[in-house]
């Protein structure tokens, strides 16, 4: 079963159009809410008129921050960002009032109803700016007194970089800039909050957390966690954007809700969702690498900024996991990495596949390149050379001691490739063509999986499973299926640990009310961290089926084929046929003060080849061909992993190619697909070949690791580099837009 | 005003205002809600439908437009297929799928599925038009529909798994 080709049980509905998004719901009376924003970027709110809105005949009841029953913050990490600005609005399109209407259209219209007067105060937009100490105070509260704007310093001292760098032969040094991503899951951002009895709230909606929904309603509704249930729906896509701000999302419903004392739905229009709701953090990276004359990597030092945006959100987890991912999959005796995330008046920044690692990764794969043109050396054989294996150390002192398989990766992409052959056809049609050139990417990178030691609290999951009378089994889990696959690949994983068929065993949508909290569904730890859970629930279940098959005479081997007969006794003698399961990561530790420790209990790894052409005449990338290798442990499920694989590569490709949000004084200037293109179809390359090659891990389930975000991570630089390669010229700033290409040749 | 056409087979008749989007008819007035918003401005091909059996975005489609015209959605394909196939046995009957949702199914081109009935319906289009398409006469069909999680790899291989299966029935 693991490893088996199963056919995934959700796509039937999904074809058949009858899985139920948000949207597809509704409930008796249910009322349609919209959001009262703010228009200016940072701004007292000096008059806040709702009287028109009332006067709505369909509105039926408004609702300002002074209403609200509970805290008005949306708890995240910092309770810093309100349900609802109360006096000061800190970015454009902020909440500041909502109303519930008896129909979308009428909710829609009445918003323009409301009146709100500014006063408006100096506002500040970019990081560095920001970070000066005459710029206007947009965190709350301000940091320190010189840097009011600080949200986050953190930083990691290895060994001495001084000597790191004396004993170099070469040092590079590059400062990168990356803008905006936005996640364009194609399900925009949506919740229902259902009244229900004894003063609870039930909350409906799209997500990735359902326990960070639960917290955050509860406190904005000042109600005890238990009186709060929430259930996920069908989920069209996530990416990290429905980690934080679904929480955001409930809140508003619920207060509505609470006070309408009816069900409220609250869905995003694409426009509101891409004006207001988190993206990639821009970023700044300043990298210097030190390297002797066979490659071997001597020293780093890396200063990087983050953009939060006017809440900390989920951003000092970001700037972490950047801060741990800086060094990349190598050995590097000196390393001294500081990273900052700086509040702004714009949109908070949050969570977005990679986590504020991709940034870093452009940069330490642009520098590797960089080492190995000054050092003659092949590209791949310099990251083969340098490639951590088991026994090194992470830049975090971490001795590596099982699974990693990142010289594999390089090895078999390499491989697959045909890397040295292609390089000299790539040259080869170079020096024959005039306006198009042709160029080859590489990008290897390491990805530490689950919370790690930031936030070790929340690397735990539990499973419910039962055995029903007839023999079948269902299982509740607190990790949710977002389109990546993972109902079906813990069905595989219950399915092998108990020995029932695959279409025996059903997984319930994630309702917070049958599970433990299981922490987020992020950090690509679901299979893992929901599959120990799974297991540890299935040896439970397995020994009392053990017990009760001796008493029937009933032989080991025919348990499987018996299990019927089993559970009919279990029915007929009143025997506990439940069980829960529960999972713990393995330990994790980090000192804040030189950011050295064991970061995460294991890592994934990948490397990545791309080939591109560019038309040398319009600026215009395409991909070609592809090469994705990853050793993300025991595979479950082959073709969802490809699925996973080449979806990541394309969101890279996006990433490093197109995707770009223009700011304007705060005001994002993308308002749809139309002008924030993301590939389709045909940006895709012709050929796209996924491999894997397996490091087992001993505490994952049957050896799995993680997988979700690490194919964005590696694509995007190995697409930059093909391009850079193409060009013979620096790359240092996303996208890499026709305009920005053509800037590079002339 | 009154208008009457035809849906999945079935007559229907409503009572509607001018502005009204044929996305919302579907989804509100008739509980269709297999035909999905992904942008309301005609570049995600998510509330893709058949009008007549052209492919049309459902968002930018008036209600005075379908007046007298029929109407195919995801919620319509299955019972059109000849030979019915079923998938798993931990499923009740009435699981039949139609060729094309067959293939995405069984090539792994369904993830988080909000984009799938749009390229179901815009496969279908093409196929009844050209049961022999070619990789370019694939894409060309498909560019205007947009996914976030497959990369589109292998829903190509899906629409020509489909086509196969298609041309198999006839």
């Amino acid at each position: 079963m693991i490893g088996a080709a199963v056919l995934r049980p959700d796509a039937i509905d999904k074809v058949r159009g009858e899985a139920r998004f948000v949207d597809d719901l509704a409930f008796p009376g249910m009322l349609h809410a919209a959001v009262i924003r703010g228009t200016v970027p940072h701004a007292k709110i000096c008059k806040l008129d709702l009287k028109s809105v009332s006067k709505h005949p369909r509105v039926i009841c408004t609702l300002t921050a002074n209403e609200i029953p509970g805290e008005n913050v949306v708890h995240v990490i910092y309770d810093d960002q309100p349900a609802l600005a109360d006096e000061i609005v800190r970015y454009i399109g902020e909440p500041i009032a909502l109303l519930a209407a008896e129909d979308r259209t009428s909710a829609n219209q009445a918003v323009k109803l409301a009146t709100i007067n500014y006063e408006e105060l100096p506002a500040v937009f970019d990081s560095l700016s920001a970070l000066s100490p005459d710029a206007p105070t947009v965190a709350v509260p301000a940091a320190t007194e010189k840097a009011p704007n600080l949200f986050n310093a953190m930083r990691i001292r290895k060994g001495d970089v001084a000597q790191g760098f004396a004993q170099a032969d070469v040092i590079v040094e590059g400062e990168y800039h990356t803008g905006y991503q936005e996640h364009a899951y194609l399900e925009t951002q949506g919740a229902i909050a259902v009244p229900e009895l004894n003063g609870a709230m039930a909350i409906y909606g799209t997500m990735q957390c359902p326990f960070y929904v639960q917290a955050a309603v509860a406190k904005v509704l000042g109600l005890p966690l238990s009186k709060v249930r929430v259930i996920q729906t069908a989920t069209g896509g996530a990416f990290g954007g429905k980690e934080d701000v679904p929480s955001l999302v409930a809140c508003l419903a619920a207060l509505l809700a609470w006070k309408a004392r009816r069900s409220v739905k609250l869905v995003f229009d694409r426009e509101e969702d891409i004006l207001t709701t988190s993206k990639r953090h821009p970023s700044i990276v300043r990298y210097k690498s030190g390297a002797k004359a066979d490659g071997t990597l001597t020293a780093i030092e890396v200063d990087f900024v983050y953009n939060a945006g006017a809440y900390q959100t989920l951003s000092p987890a970001v700037l972490w996991r950047g801060l741990m991912h800086a060094a990349g999959p190598y050995r590097i005796p000196h390393v001294k990495i500081d990273g900052r995330s700086v509040a702004t008046n714009t949109v908070p920044c949050g969570a977005f596949r990679g986590f504020g690692s991709p940034q870093v990764i452009f940069a330490h794969e642009s520098q590797m390149d960089r080492l190995a043109e000054r050092l003659g050396i092949d590209r791949l054989e310099i990251r083969r050379r340098n490639a951590l294996q088991i026994g090194d150390e992470t830049a975090t002192k971490q001795r590596l001691s099982e699974s990693v398989g990142v010289l594999q990766t390089i090895e078999k992409a390499g491989r697959l490739a045909h890397w040295e052959e292609r390089l000299r056809k790539v040259e080869a049609f170079n020096a024959a063509s005039r306006d198009r050139r042709r160029g080859l990417g590489i990008s290897s990178v390491m990805y530490g999986v689950g919370l790690g030691g930031k936030a070790p609290f929340l690397d735990k999951a539990g499973a419910y499973m039962k055995l029903e009378a007839d023999g079948s089994i269902g299982i509740a889990v607190g990790t949710v299926e977002m389109g990546q696959g993972l109902t079906t690949a813990l069905t595989q994983i219950a399915s092998e640990a108990l020995s029932v068929p695959f279409d025996r065993i059903h997984l319930a949508p994630v309702d917070s009310s049958r599970v433990p909290d299981s922490g987020p569904t992020v950090a690509s730890r679901g299979t893992m961290m929901s599959g120990l859970a799974i297991l540890d629930a299935a040896a439970k279940l397995k020994e009392r089926i053990r017990t009760v098959a001796k008493d029937l005479h009933i032989p080991k081997n025919e348990i499987p084929s018996r299990l019927k007969e089993i559970a009919q006794a279990f029915f007929m003698r009143n025997l506990d046929p439940a069980v829960e399961g529960w999972a713990q990561g393995a330990p994790v530790d980090w000192d804040e003060e030189t950011g050295l420790g064991n970061a995460y209990f294991v890592y994934a790894y990948a490397t990545h080849i791309a080939q591109v052409e560019v038309d040398l005449t319009t600026g215009e990338a395409s991909v070609e061909d592809f090469v994705a290798v990853h050793d993300s442990g025991r595979i479950v499920n082959h073709q969802l992993a490809s699925g996973q694989v080449e979806g990541g590569i394309a969101q890279g490709l996006g990433f490093a190619l197109m995707e770009d949000i223009p700011q304007e004084d705060g005001r994002l200037m993308t308002t749809g697909f139309t002008t924030y293109r993301i590939p389709t179809i045909r940006d895709i390359a012709a050929d796209t070949k996924v491999a894997f090659v397996e490091a087992l891990y001993s505490a994952g389930p049957f050896g799995a690791k993680g997988l979700g975000e690490v194919p964005l991570m590696a694509s995007h630089t190995a697409v930059s580099r093909a391009v850079a390669h193409a060009l013979g010229a620096a790359v240092n700033t996303y996208p890499l837009s026709p305009e920005r290409v053509k800037g590079s040749v002339a | 005003m009154r208008i009457q056409f035809i849906v999945n087979g079935r007559q229907v008749e409503r009572e509607t205002n001018a502005e009204t989007r044929l996305l919302d008819l579907l989804r509100e007035d008739l509980h269709l809600t297999g035909t999905k918003e992904g942008c309301g401005e005609g570049e995600c091909g998510a509330c893709t439908v058949l009008l007549d059996g052209r492919a049309v975005n459902s968002c930018l489609v008036l209600a005075p437009q379908v007046d007298g015209k029929e109407v195919l959605t995801i919620e319509g394909l299955a019972p059109l297929s000849k030979s019915h196939s079923r998938h798993s046995t931990g499923r009740a009957k009435g699981d039949e799928l139609h060729p094309i949702q067959q293939a995405f199914v069984e090539k792994g081109a369904v993830q988080c599925g909000f984009c799938t009935p749009g390229f179901i319906m815009s496969t279908y289009a093409l196929l009844e038009e050209n049961p022999s398409p070619n990789d370019e006469e694939i894409l060309s069909a498909l560019e205007g529909n947009l996914c976030r999680c497959t990369g589109y790899t292998k829903i190509i291989e899906a629409v020509r798994y489909a086509a196969k299966l298609m041309r198999e029935e006839r």
